[in-house]
């Protein structure tokens, strides 16, 4: 391979490879100009050398190296994070774990597989097929994300209105600490001894060490699956839909809506049949045992009815069934064509609120003259408003930037959170003291502290510092392949 | 919360009492603490949210009368007399835990006194959530060593139509073949506990299935002894295995497995960070707590 080593990472660089080999190791310009982003919009970060450690003992190495030098490190998995957690500041040393892609043992008999990071979540449910057994958390990036990524932000999905986001489904985890030891966290059986440090890994954006080898649990594949497609002459009917639903102790295996603007842009890419005419479409798919299922779609029905829905489609097959879902899970690339740039929002709001606040951020996002769509997580309440321009013409980032607070700040007055699943990364980072207070954040900063109390583990993402990352936080347009 | 702030204060040692229910649990608490006990009372409960904001004083009973009223039910577990609060900060997973969930996967919200005798708030009210560091779950299983938790916001879920437990002879791994998501599977080493829960017409079918290879309905789960383990595999006399959570629950009691000193460090830095001067629940030990 050849090498063009910038001044500045020359013994950093020869330290990596005599730490993990030659072949490893990158620090050319395009690598590092290719890992200074993630999926998100921004851009503007700047990478050290890359490593690709295909071991535990090599994860090790490259933190040990990073230390050594006064370096920070950036973990880094399949690169499809929405909110920058994975973007470099000031050259660190970045780890990526796409080699550690191996599926280690599957035991089907108490359901657990031991995988490492890089494995690709669809990989795994795809290695389980006949198993009767498979991987709940299901990100529409499942085609591309890791694990390890998915356990880095704690990710959901569709299907883990039901199920639970990626934390319900990981027993145990090895770890190579910030300070480049390694331990194991979580078990795979009992309630847990001492304080639940695996529940508070999950989720830490890569701030608290590198998951090297996860315990995952699998979930038994139900019996039977309905998929309904139902389409509305408005949101609000929608909306009181979703409502009514969970009101009537129902928890659907999903529960996704979609706007119009979504429904004939995703209608030209998948040809599922979607109804064009409705202002909004909702996905909702139950299963379990025959006899629930079928009375959950009785009553899916009559919810629906009594908020005035067009036509109730029930999926009649598998085929159909994946043609639905796959309209749902490619949105985004079906969009994309639209106007050369995209953002991507991500809030949480109280269910019962969804109309309201739908409603409210159309008004606001089109005041700035931009052009909003929404496709989103009904059933829990996870918004995604996606906000859609040309970053080419003059002002429109700025537009973009204040649409985007706008859409926060309606979340948080409507009883919401600033993520559900993106998570906070650099992108949210400056809005955390709208959620939380001074003494919140420091209990927050507190658990950082105890995992790496050096603060090299990809510094600058999730909480507030006076500190900054370089000359991140430009805008830019999205790459290829984005899921939501 | 502030006048649970107020009787908390910012100095001297503090502990705070539940339902007194697994008192002795991690560790006796020092001499000399003080003790205060958090407010109780359902606050607000929203069927239609699937959530419930309660005070940790609340006792488990009157959370779950609350709540039926609108067929639901919270992750949470105890002894009778239990406290919401107590039953968090012990982090024991229900024995229905596959129909319920983990109880701190039921956290999604917690305002606590910390050690400065400031409040501050973990989570956040939605049931979907990453905002940040997972302070919820660290807090869940942390016996009141990090802080006092004094109001949480809990994810409820819909009771089941019908409840149905048997038991018999066929190991856990064939019932686990024959169910599909039974709540609950025991085992006391000949025979198995089953709990079915769900629409009735699909717990009449799963039962009829089990019946037939000999399963006999009962009145509810057996007794469950007062101590627990860790499965390692071999189950001691007069001992039951919760198979899903891997829990042994038997007679006598055990101590704790070793923990690895790594894992200990970062615990200990935990501690020493949320509570410096050792002031909250002192004399409590999460890692004394055998599983």
């Amino acid at each position: 391979m050849a090498h063009d080593v910038p001044a500045g990472t020359g013994d950093l660089y020869l330290d990596l490879v005599e730490a993990i080999g030659e072949d490893r190791v990158t620090a050319g310009g395009g690598a590092r100009h290719l890992y200074s982003r993630d999926s998100s919009i921004i851009e503007g970060g700047h990478s050290g050398p890359v490593c690709f450690p295909d071991s535990t003992s090599q994860v090790s190495a490259c933190v040990r190296v990073a230390l050594a030098h006064g370096r920070d490190f950036v973990p880094r998995g399949a690169g499809t994070g929405l909110s920058g957690g994975a973007v470099p500041c000031n050259d660190p040393v970045v780890i990526a774990t796409t080699r550690m892609n191996r599926i280690l043992e599957v035991d089907q008999e108490r359901r657990i597989a031991w995988v490492e990071p890089g494995v690709v979540n669809l990989d795994l449910t795809r290695h389980l097929v006949g198993t009767g057994l498979h991987f709940a958390p299901d990100p529409s990036s499942q085609q591309a994300c890791t694990i390890g990524g998915n356990l880095a932000n704690n990710s959901g999905g569709p299907h883990c209105l039901a199920y639970g986001v990626t934390s319900a489904h990981v027993a145990a985890i090895e770890v190579v600490l910030p300070d480049a030891s390694v331990v194991t966290l979580g078990a795979e059986v009992g309630d847990g001894v001492g304080y639940d440090l695996r529940g508070a890994f999950v989720g830490g954006e890569g701030t608290l060490g590198i998951a090297t080898r996860i315990a995952v649990r699998l979930t038994p594949d139900p019996p039977v699956v309905r998929t309904l497609l139902l389409d509305f002459g408005s949101i609000v009917d929608a909306a009181e839909t979703v409502t009514g639903i969970i009101a009537a102790g129902i928890v659907p295996a999903a529960l996704e809506m979609m706007d119009q603007k979504v429904i004939v842009a995703v209608e030209q890419f998948v040809n599922a049949g979607y109804p064009l005419e409705a202002a909004a479409v909702l996905i909702v798919e139950l299963d379990g045992l025959p006899g629930g299922v079928e009375r959950e779609v009785e009553i899916v029905e009559t919810v629906a009815a009594q908020n005035s829905v067009g036509e109730v489609r029930v999926a009649a097959d598998d085929a159909e069934r994946d043609l639905i879902w796959k309209g749902r899970k490619n949105a985004f690339g079906a969009i994309a064509h639209i106007k050369p740039g995209y953002y991507l929002h991500d809030t949480v709001v109280p269910r019962t609120r969804l109309a309201e606040v739908v409603a409210k951020v159309n008004e606001a996002v089109e005041r700035h003259d931009l052009i909003v769509m929404n496709v989103f997580h009904a059933g829990d309440g996870n918004l995604h408003p996606l906000l859609v321009f040309d970053p080419r013409e003059p002002g429109t980032m700025e537009r973009v930037h204040a649409a985007g607070e706008e859409i926060v700040r309606i979340s948080l007055e409507a009883g919401g959170v600033l993520s559900g699943e993106h998570g906070i990364g650099l992108e949210k980072r400056g809005f955390m003291p709208l959620l939380y207070s001074p003494d919140d954040l420091a209990a927050q900063g507190s658990l950082r502290a105890a995992f790496d109390p050096l603060g090299h583990a990809n510094p600058f993402k999730v909480l507030p510092t006076g500190a900054s990352c370089g000359d991140v936080m430009g805008l830019a347009e999205v790459p290829e392949g984005v899921w939501v | 919360m502030q006048s649970f702030a107020s009787e908390v204060g910012p100095s001297g040692p503090v502990c705070v009492v539940g339902g007194e229910t697994r008192w002795g649990l991690g560790g006796e608490s020092s001499a000399g603490t003080r003790t205060v006990r958090a407010p109780s009372g359902v606050e607000s409960f929203d069927p239609s949210e699937m959530t419930v904001a309660v005070w940790a004083g609340t006792r488990l009973e009157e959370l779950a009368a609350a709540l039926m009223e609108s067929r639901q039910e919270v992750a949470l577990t105890g002894p009778s007399g239990s406290t919401v609060g107590g039953s968090l900060a012990v982090g024991w997973n229900s024995t229905r835990s596959l129909r319920v969930g983990a109880a701190r996967d039921a956290l999604l919200q917690a305002e606590c006194v910390g050690a400065g005798g400031m409040v501050f708030k973990a989570g956040g009210p939605t049931v979907k959530n990453v905002s940040g560091y997972e302070l919820c779950r660290l807090l869940v299983g942390s016996l009141g060593t990090l802080g006092l938790i004094g109001r949480v916001i809990l994810r409820t879920r819909p009771l089941p139509e019908r409840s149905l437990w048997l038991s018999g002879n066929l190991s856990p791994v064939e019932v686990s073949r024959f169910c599909y998501r039974p709540s609950s599977i025991l085992w006391d080493g000949s025979s198995t506990h089953v709990c079915l829960e769900g629409y009735g017409t699909d717990v009449d079918a799963e039962a009829t299935v089990l019946r037939d290879h000999g399963m006999l309905e009962i009145a509810g789960p057996p007794d469950l002894p007062p101590n627990r383990d860790r499965w390692t595999g071999v189950l001691p006399e007069g001992a039951i295995l919760d198979v899903p959570l891997g829990v042994v629950h038997l007679g006598a009691s055990v101590n704790p497995p070793d923990v690895d000193p790594g894992v200990r460090a970062i615990g200990e830095r935990m501690k020493s960070n949320f509570d410096p001067d050792g002031r909250l629940n002192p004399g409590r030990d999460p890692y004394l707590v055998p599983a």
